[in-house]
């Protein structure tokens, strides 16, 4: 079941740099909120604070009632958080299969669930025990996103999923992530291509210099190019 | 291009094979000046010999630096541990390993074994818990404060046993050699290539054929990730480092057989060529860890035997030639 995450005065220092400077929002239960910000702005390092990761120095991160902020990023993991990192972090070593079987901690990979997967992610079913190191970029996202979904989450933080693909495999993607949205979770999604923000995005949170300086729906700030202008510094239109 | 489609460029993976043949590579370079068959048989099976038990001493290490970038300068104390455990177990069963039965002798060196890889693993955990613990991620206080328990350990042994090289011998059926024409091969260092290959076959199998393995893999390449994850990668974390202490005693156990002698500071001149061979290999890696073992010691055999002068030198320009061809060694792990 979804729960909503909820940011309330968080900072974060990662050594002597202050990167987040008191960021509040909401991500509702069962939506899909979109984190935009330029580069540096604190989109990664929030959602890595929000995982464990990194440690909020002041402030709280709560999923429903739970609090994380106290915790470990194992013990976020285990209260439902599943996490696609920028870098993809897959186990190049390791096979498809092998990256996946480490995705679903709870025992043996629910075959319902992996048919699933595979209808969107076919790539993965073809190559299920190659080594993962093997696979093209937009393959490894693919077993990154799969690996975090292999169970069912209570809420799902991608960090730039489109980052290097090709035109042509972020149209895939942007459908894998709608069918991922039609299930019952909270995602909170770190995007620099407005095109797939636009299509995916229920919500929209902007951030610069560690704080949110915007919050809305998606398909307002998609329409208004003079607050996308004033917000991001750049025009829709350049990222189609 | 769909995404189905995109599969149609995957690249083949290369077949590593040619790391894994840099031995008998060594071997065939070293053939034709060995000359003798006989001399060159009997020099590569006590290599291998040899590596095997480097192997079951630097295995453990490896996969702690994989796992936690530990530098543990203190891996030295472990090998010497079990090595005064040998002479422990082994003196109140004197009348079983010099028994003429295979059976009590094979159980009297199955003890030695296990109370040296028993000790030294309850000693890993200690030392881990207690040193290595407050300096995770500390690289420089990692190696001072590992060498300064290495130290520690080694005065501990030197306080309880003695200054002296205290004399040790396999079990007596392990006594003498086979001969196979004229080629010599030590009965006890059989027995160490088959205990050592055994070790490997079961890590292997650990490794890759259960769960724990598979997080051990995972967390050598990206420990972060593990956790991110849901898994306490501390904790398993503790267990490797556990069993890497304990292979080391086990190692050390079976060195001290081979060398006939006893003594604290043999631990600290092993961890040099344990440090080689974990770097050749390519940290993380155990199989690699398994070929480079497997290298060092037939490049000292050989060099001891063609170019005696080299052979303190050899292992070290081993290292620089194959860091020039394999800068990550010979079987990187990815993501390292």
């Amino acid at each position: 079941m979804s729960e909503t995450l909820t940011l309330q005065g968080v900072h974060t220092h990662i050594g002597r740099y202050h990167i987040l400077q008191g960021v509040d929002f909401v991500a509702p239960a069962g939506r899909t909120t979109m984190l935009l910000g330029r580069n540096g702005a604190g989109k990664t390092t929030c959602l890595r604070t929000v995982m464990g990761l990194w440690r909020a120095s002041q402030g709280a991160v709560r999923l429903g009632d739970k609090t994380l902020s106290s915790l470990a990023a194992s013990e976020v993991a285990r209260a439902g958080v599943a996490y696609v990192p920028e870098t993809m972090a897959i186990f190049s070593d390791l096979s498809v299969k092998e990256n996946l079987t480490l995705g679903a901690r709870e025992g043996p990979i629910d075959d319902a669930r992996l048919a699933w997967i595979f209808g969107f992610f076919p790539a993965l079913k073809k190559f299920w025990l190659s080594r993962a190191g093997s696979l093209s970029g937009g393959q490894k996202q693919m077993v990154s996103i799969a690996r975090a979904i292999i169970e069912p989450r209570r809420l799902l933080l991608i960090d730039e999923p489109t980052k290097g693909l090709a035109p042509a495999i972020i149209g895939n993607l942007i459908e894998c992530l709608k069918e991922i949205k039609r299930g019952d979770v909270t995602i909170l999604l770190v995007e620099q291509n407005f095109r797939v923000a636009r299509e995916v995005g229920d919500l929209v949170r902007v951030m610069d210099n560690g704080r949110i300086i915007h919050e809305g729906e998606m398909a307002e700030l998609a329409a208004d190019q003079a607050l996308q202008n004033r917000l991001l510094g750049l025009s829709l239109d350049s990222h189609q | 291009m769909s995404a189905t489609d995109v599969g149609a460029a995957l690249p083949r993976a290369k077949l590593e094979i040619l790391p894994a043949l840099a031995p008998v590579i060594v071997a065939a370079v070293a053939a034709p000046f060995i000359g003798s068959f006989s001399t060159f048989a009997t020099l590569t099976l006590a290599s291998l010999a040899m590596g095997m038990m480097i192997f079951t001493m630097a295995s453990g290490l490896t996969l702690a630096f994989g796992m936690m970038d530990i530098l543990n300068f203190g891996h030295g104390a472990f090998i010497a541990l079990g090595a005064y455990v040998a002479t422990v177990v082994i003196l109140p069963l004197t009348a079983w390993a010099d028994a003429d039965s295979v059976g009590l002798n094979l159980a009297v060196f199955a003890a030695v074994l296990i109370g040296a890889a028993v000790v030294s693993g309850l000693l890993g955990y200690v030392f881990e818990r207690v040193l290595i613990v407050p300096v995770y991620g500390q690289h420089l206080k990692q190696i001072l404060i590992t060498i300064g328990g290495s130290i520690v350990i080694e005065q501990l042994l030197y306080g309880l046993f003695g200054p002296a090289q205290i004399p040790i011998s396999p079990p007596a059926t392990f006594h003498g050699s086979f001969t196979f024409g004229e080629i010599a091969i030590e009965k006890y260092r059989a027995l160490a290539f088959v205990v050592g290959f055994a070790v490997f076959l079961g890590q292997m199998l650990v490794l890759n054929r259960t769960r724990i393995g598979l997080l051990i893999r995972a967390g050598v390449e990206n420990r972060e990730m593990v956790e991110a994850l849901g898994y306490r990668i501390d904790r398993l974390f503790v267990g490797v480092f556990m069993a890497g202490a304990a292979l080391a005693g086990l190692g050390g156990a079976m060195w001290s057989f081979y060398r006939g002698q006893v003594q604290a500071s043999m631990g600290g001149e092993l961890l040099v060529t344990v440090f080689i061979v974990i770097i050749i290999g390519g940290l993380g890696s155990v199989g690699g860890c398994f070929v480079a073992s497997i290298l060092v010691a037939l490049i000292a055999n050989y060099a001891g035997f063609l170019v005696p002068k080299l052979a303190l030198v050899s292992n070290i320009l081993a290292m620089v030639v194959v860091l020039l061809w394999r800068p990550r060694g010979l079987y990187p792990v990815g993501g390292r």
